[in-house]
């Protein structure tokens, strides 16, 4: 089997186990839309708050939202043996990293982009914000599903691994959020959201050429 | 191989390295001492009180000190880190792990004095400034490592882990350290530059380079300290560590 043949293999067998555990598929989503809810019952209906927050707002929950499903990426390889066979096959580690963040992007990532929008409209943000809202999600959340993945893989073999995740993650989370939120806001008061957009995109670059190593080499670590 | 590198090899060796740092720390400790008592005293006592801010403006001989540790330290994790990664050197993997809990300290010193300092200049304790909240997003870091590397058993998978984690976490201290540039903050710019004009009067400058080597030489002896009982811990089954406390059994694990 070649290289990107075993990637494919791996990616489609992720969204296959995902496929077979579809109320797990469904809870970032669902997380997404029912904390957006609470936020309008909580604040009130004011249209114009509603507005201004909801870039910040509708991150944040989106950000929670991936990291609900970060926890279970390596775990249930890690169980039967998987993870293993992972390390020990001839390709290499980093690559076949990637294909499992690219799944769990697919898998909880990609939902939450699709979604947002609707609940962007909720809360009464303009066409073209959304769209921007929308693009941002789309360069942000893979940055998430790859630090994130770096965070599970130092803590998968942890016995509270969940509980730990966040305090690894959170914190690297912020440059995303940042830049995100700021694209989005600046296209809310009629600026260009060029500049941070492009940011973001740096970033993902970044994240994603850089990222798998560092999950190979801690997956390594959590294996050992 | 030449004196040096030879030497560095030696520092590899756990024995030799707690020999080396034992004789190494009394020094660093009287020097930090000494250091540290003119610095404060010329800073708290000499130095003229500022034009504008009176004497709220001495935290700085704490906070700024603080800021740069908090940073240094950082930085010197990651290498010692980056050689106990490469190279499975268990005394660099200590140092690494040993310097986490100093920088986490330095970071909290650095967010208090500021909030201290806040309150009488800005008017508030804290603002969501770049500066600001990226040191915040360091002690987050910092305590992310401690935390990681408490939480597995095995004390080198444990700090290997850590490093790695410290590592990816290493994009923050640029962020930090030129976050004063790159967006318009109310925290201000830096006013001490090794290189080219200083805009600070040399009886307020010289107080504060003191202190800022007095945190350095604070945190070579404390790092060596720390090393040295988490290297005694980790190697208490073999002969030198037992032999270094007194307890030279006959026919224990050598």
């Amino acid at each position: 089997m070649s290289l990107p043949r075993a990637v494919l293999a791996l990616l489609l067998r992720d969204l296959r186990l995902a496929l077979r555990r579809r109320s797990e598929m469904l809870t970032p989503v669902l997380f997404l839309l029912m904390v957006a809810t609470l936020f309008p019952l909580g604040l009130g209906p004011d249209r114009d708050l509603l507005v201004s927050i909801a870039p910040g707002v509708i991150w944040v929950i989106s950000l929670l939202a991936c990291m609900l499903s970060l926890s279970l990426m390596f775990y249930a390889d890690l169980e039967d043996g998987t993870l293993d066979q992972l390390i020990i096959s001839r390709w290499p580690l980093p690559v076949l990293a990637l294909a499992k963040v690219g799944a769990h992007w697919l898998v909880s990532g990609l939902p939450v982009v699709l979604v947002a929008p609707v609940v962007a409209v909720a809360y009464g943000l303009s066409s073209e914000t959304i769209g921007v809202m929308a693009l941002s999600l789309l360069l942000g959340t893979p940055i998430l599903s790859s630090i994130g993945a770096i965070g599970v893989s130092l803590s998968v073999g942890l016995r509270r691994g969940g509980m730990f995740l966040s305090l690894l993650v959170l914190p690297l989370y912020v440059p995303v959020i940042i830049f995100a939120t700021a694209a989005v806001t600046a296209s809310l008061e009629g600026f260009s959201p060029a500049a941070s957009l492009y940011l973001l995109a740096a970033m993902l670059v970044l994240a994603v050429t850089t990222a798998p190593f560092a999950i190979a080499a801690g997956l390594r670590i959590s294996v050992s | 191989m030449n004196k040096l590198t030879l030497w560095f090899h030696k520092l590899g060796s756990p024995e030799y390295f707690y020999r080396f740092s034992g004789k190494l720390i009394p020094w660093l400790a009287l020097a930090c001492t000494v250091v540290l008592g003119w610095g404060l005293y010329r800073g708290l006592f000499v130095a003229p009180p500022d034009y504008q801010q009176g004497d709220s403006y001495r935290i700085i001989f704490i906070h700024v000190p603080s800021a740069w540790m908090s940073l240094f330290i950082y930085v010197a994790m990651c290498v010692s880190g980056v050689v106990g990664i490469v190279w499975r050197i268990k005394v660099a993997e200590i140092v690494a792990m040993a310097s986490a809990p100093i920088g986490a300290a330095f970071t909290a010193i650095t967010l208090v004095t500021g909030a201290l300092w806040g309150r009488p200049m800005w008017g508030s304790y804290w603002v969501w400034d770049a500066r600001l909240t990226s040191e915040l997003v360091l002690l987050f870091i910092y305590i992310g490592v401690i935390g990681l590397y408490q939480a597995i058993e095995d004390r080198r998978s444990a700090a290997r882990a850590a490093s790695i984690l410290a590592l990816v976490g290493l994009v923050n201290i640029p962020i930090i350290h030129f976050s004063v540039e790159w967006w318009a903050t109310l925290h201000q710019g830096s006013t001490v530059n090794l290189m080219g004009e200083n805009a600070i009067h040399p009886s307020m400058l010289w107080p504060l380079l003191a202190m800022a080597l007095a945190t350095k030489l604070f945190y070579a002896f404390n790092v060596l300290q720390r090393a040295r009982v988490m290297l005694l811990d980790q190697e208490s089954n073999k002969r030198w560590a037992q032999r270094a406390i007194g307890l030279d059994m006959p026919g224990s694990a050598a």
